[in-house]
C-alpha cells in the first residue's frame, strides 16, 4: 500500500467523528513516524481546514513531529518524583551509553512516582532504576 | 485448582509483575489478575489465601508456591496496617476485584448508585451530589453539585460530560490506578452525571503516556455498553500536552485544536465542548459519585472529612518515600502522619527536606509545616495547594534553588503560549535565578547598555534587586496568567525561596 492509500484509509476510519483532527493525526504519527508537509495539506483538505489550523495543531503537540526518528527511543521520566529518587544521577551516564545511537526522550511523569526513576520503551514499561540497569535498557534497545 | 492474585496494574507491570505471574502459571497455578492494592514498595505483590508477599523476584515463586520466604511474606494482606488505617470509598475495590469482570463489580456494589439514581428526578440527583459536599478532585476544589446544576439548567442541547483523566502532574496515580483498576465505577459515575444533567454522549480524555488505562477503558465501554446505554462513551487519548489538563485546554483539543487555554466566562458549564453546556470533572470527582448515590451515601461520605472538604481524598504518596502508595483518608490528616506514621520517612533513609504537595505547581511544605491538616481551606491559608493530593518526598540532597528554576522551566516547556505572563515570564524566570544562583551580575547586559534603553540600570543589580525582581515577576504570574500553569507556577518558585534561601547563594 502506497503512503497516500494509507492516509486514506486513516481518514476513511474518522469519518462521522466529531472532533476528529487528534485521533487523525495520532493515527499518522504512528503509521509513518512523523507528519509530513504533504500529509498535513492532505488531512486539511480532507477536513476542510486550513494547512496552517493543521499545522498549528501538529506543532503544538509533543507527541507529533515534522520528520521521522527512526533511533529507538527511550522515554526517561525527569519530573519531580523522578528527579527526588535520584534520576538526574544517572541521566548523563544513560546519555553517554546511547550516543547517537539511541533518542533518550525526556518525559514529565509516567504515573510510576513512587518507584522511579521510570522509563518506557516502546510499550515496556521499567521502574526502580539504577544506573546499571538504565545503561543496559539502553545497551538493549 | 490453586488460586494466585498478582496485580496487573501498570506499576507492578513496570516492577516485573508479569514475569512472576507467567511462574506461576508454569507450575501449574491459576493466576488472577487484580488490580494494584496500592502498596507500591511491596509490588509485584503476590497473595495466596489472602496471604501476600512482596516484592516478589521470579527467582522466589517456588518458594512462595510452598508457603515458605518468610522474609517478604507481610501476613495477611487486607489487614496490613497500611490498608486498615485507610478510608476506601473510591478506592474499596483496589486489590480485591478484576478489573474488567462484570461479575466481580456487581457483586461489591457495583450499578447500585446508577440503578437508584435513574429511578430518581434528575434535579434530585444533582441535589444530593451538592449534599454529599464532593468537591472537585482535580484540584480547584468546585463543588460538583454547583457545577451540575449549572449544566442542568443551562440553556442549549446536547450537553455532553468529559472527564479529565490528563493527569499529568507528577506524584500523582490515583487516576492512572482507578482507570486501570476499577473502570466500571467511573463509567457509572459518568451515567450518573449525564442522567443528572440530561446528557447523551460523554467522553474521557486520557493522557497518551497512559496505554494501559486507555487499553482498559476501551475495553471496560465496550463490556459495559447495555448497562451505559443510552449514554455512550468514548476514549479521547492527548498527545503529550501537559496543559490540556486545563479543563479548557482539553475542551479544545478534544475538538480538534491546539491545547490553548480559553479565556473564562463562558464557563464550561454554559458553553464548553463544540459550544454546549458540559459537565468537566476529574476521574476521582466521578469515580466517588456511585458512592454518593446509593441509598444514604450522600449523609456517608458528608460524615467524613473536615471543615468543608468533604469525604475522602485519594493522597499519592511518591517521591523519596519508603512506603510509597495509595492511601484513602478522610481530610484532616496531616503531612506528619503521612510522611512518618505511614510512608516511614525517606526512602534514601537521610532526613526530609522538602515535601511537594499538589504536583509540579504546588508549594514546597518545610518541616515547619508538617502539622496542616489535609484542608483545601487550610493550605491555601499557607500559600500552598492540595491539587491532585499527589505528595513527592525529597531528602536533604534536594537542591532547592534547582527545583526552583525546574518549576520555572517546566511552565516554559509546557505553556500554552496564549498569556503573556506564562509564556515569557516563564523563560524569564529561568534567567533570573539562574542569575540569583550564580551570585548576580555587576554590569548592564548587552540590551541594558543600549543607549535608547533610557530607563534600564547601568550599574547591574544586586542580589536584593534581583530577588526583588524575582518576587514582581511571581507576583504578575500568578494574577495575570489565564489559567493555573502560569498562575501557580511561582508556588513553587516563592516557597523554596521562603523556606530555604541559603539555596539560593
Amino acid at each position: 500500500m502506497t503512503e497516500s492509500e494509507q492516509l486514506a484509509e486513516i481518514l476513511t476510519a474518522h469519518t462521522g467523528r466529531k472532533g476528529p483532527l487528534l485521533p487523525i493525526l495520532r493515527d499518522v504519527q504512528a503509521a509513518f513516524g512523523c507528519v509530513s508537509s504533504e500529509n498535513e495539506t492532505a488531512i486539511a483538505k480532507a477536513l476542510n481546514l486550513s494547512r496552517a489550523e493543521v499545522h498549528g495543531v501538529v506543532s503544538f503537540y509533543h507527541d507529533f513531529s515534522a520528520v521521522p526518528d527512526p533511533r529507538p527511543c527511550i522515554e526517561l521520566c525527569r519530573a519531580e518524583a523522578c528527579q527526588a529518587r535520584g534520576v538526574e544521577g544517572i541521566a548523563a551516564a544513560a546519555e553517554a551509553a546511547a550516543g547517537d545511537r539511541v533518542r533518550i526522550k525526556t518525559v514529565y511523569c509516567l504515573g510510576l512516582c513512587s518507584v522511579g526513576p521510570a522509563a518506557r520503551v516502546g510499550g515496556a514499561l521499567h521502574a526502580r532504576l539504577d544506573e546499571a540497569a538504565l545503561v543496559r535498557l539502553v545497551q538493549s534497545a | 485448582m490453586n488460586v494466585v492474585r498478582i496485580s496487573d496494574d501498570a506499576l507492578a507491570l513496570a516492577c516485573g509483575a508479569d514475569v512472576v505471574a507467567a511462574e506461576f502459571a508454569g507450575a501449574g497455578w491459576s493466576v488472577e489478575r487484580v488490580s494494584s492494592w496500592g502498596m507500591h514498595w511491596l509490588e509485584p505483590l503476590v497473595e495466596i489465601n489472602g496471604i501476600g508477599w512482596g516484592p516478589v523476584l521470579p527467582g522466589r515463586v517456588a518458594e512462595i508456591a510452598e508457603g515458605k520466604a518468610d522474609d517478604l511474606c507481610i501476613g495477611p494482606v487486607a489487614s496490613h496496617p497500611f490498608i486498615l488505617s485507610q478510608q476506601r470509598l473510591t478506592f474499596g475495590r483496589a486489590g480485591k476485584t478484576r478489573p474488567l469482570n462484570l461479575k466481580d463489580y456487581a457483586a461489591t456494589g457495583g450499578w447500585q448508585g446508577l440503578t437508584r439514581a435513574r429511578a430518581m428526578d434528575p434535579l434530585a440527583v444533582v441535589a444530593e451530589v451538592a449534599a454529599s459536599g464532593l468537591r472537585g478532585r482535580g484540584g480547584a476544589g468546585f463543588p460538583a453539585g454547583i457545577k451540575w446544576q449549572t449544566v442542568a439548567s443551562a440553556p442549549g442541547s446536547p450537553k455532553y460530560i468529559v472527564c479529565n483523566a490528563d493527569e499529568g502532574d507528577s506524584g500523582t496515580f490515583a487516576d492512572r490506578m482507578l482507570m486501570e483498576g476499577d473502570p466500571f465505577q467511573l463509567l457509572e459515575g459518568m451515567a450518573i452525571a449525564a442522567h443528572a444533567v440530561g446528557a447523551e454522549r460523554g467522553y474521557i480524555y486520557v493522557r497518551s503516556e497512559y496505554p494501559h488505562a486507555i487499553a482498559k477503558l476501551n475495553a471496560a465501554i465496550e463490556l459495559a455498553a447495555e448497562h451505559l446505554a443510552p449514554f455512550a462513551v468514548e476514549v479521547r487519548v492527548g498527545a503529550g500536552a501537559y496543559v490540556c489538563g486545563e479543563e479548557t485546554a482539553l475542551l479544545n483539543s478534544i475538538e480538534g485544536k491546539r491545547g490553548e487555554v480559553r479565556a473564562k466566562p463562558p464557563l464550561p458549564a454554559i458553553e464548553g465542548l463544540f459550544g454546549c453546556p458540559t459537565v468537566v470533572n476529574n476521574v476521582l470527582t466521578l469515580a466517588a459519585i456511585p458512592h454518593v448515590l446509593v441509598e444514604g451515601g450522600a449523609a456517608h461520605y458528608d460524615s467524613h472529612g473536615i471543615g468543608r472538604s468533604k469525604g475522602t481524598m485519594p493522597i499519592q504518596l511518591a517521591g523519596n518515600i519508603k512506603h510509597g502508595g495509595l492511601y484513602e483518608a478522610a481530610f484532616g490528616i496531616t503531612l506528619q502522619e503521612l510522611i512518618y506514621d505511614i510512608g516511614g520517612g525517606t526512602a534514601s533513609g537521610r532526613p526530609v527536606k522538602a515535601v511537594q504537595v499538589g504536583g509540579p505547581l504546588g508549594a514546597y511544605n518545610h518541616p515547619s509545616q508538617f502539622h496542616l491538616p489535609f484542608d483545601y481551606e487550610a493550605y491555601a491559608g499557607a500559600d500552598a495547594l492540595i491539587g491532585h493530593g499527589g505528595i513527592v518526598v525529597f531528602d536533604d540532597t534536594a537542591e532547592m534553588g534547582k527545583m526552583a528554576r525546574f518549576a520555572m522551566a517546566f511552565c516554559a516547556a509546557e505553556s500554552c503560549g496564549k498569556c503573556t505572563p506564562c509564556r515569557i515570564g516563564s523563560t524569564r524566570g529561568i534567567e533570573l535565578i539562574d542569575r540569583i544562583r550564580s551570585g548576580g551580575k555587576a554590569e548592564a547586559d548587552a540590551v541594558e547598555a543600549l543607549p535608547q534603553m533610557r530607563n534600564a540600570r547601568k550599574a547591574g543589580r544586586s542580589r536584593a534587586d534581583d530577588l526583588q525582581l524575582l518576587e514582581d515577576l511571581c507576583e504578575t504570574m500568578q494574577y495575570g496568567s489565564l489559567c493555573a500553569l502560569g498562575g501557580f507556577t511561582p508556588y513553587p518558585v516563592r516557597s523554596a525561596l521562603k523556606h530555604w534561601p541559603e539555596d539560593f547563594e
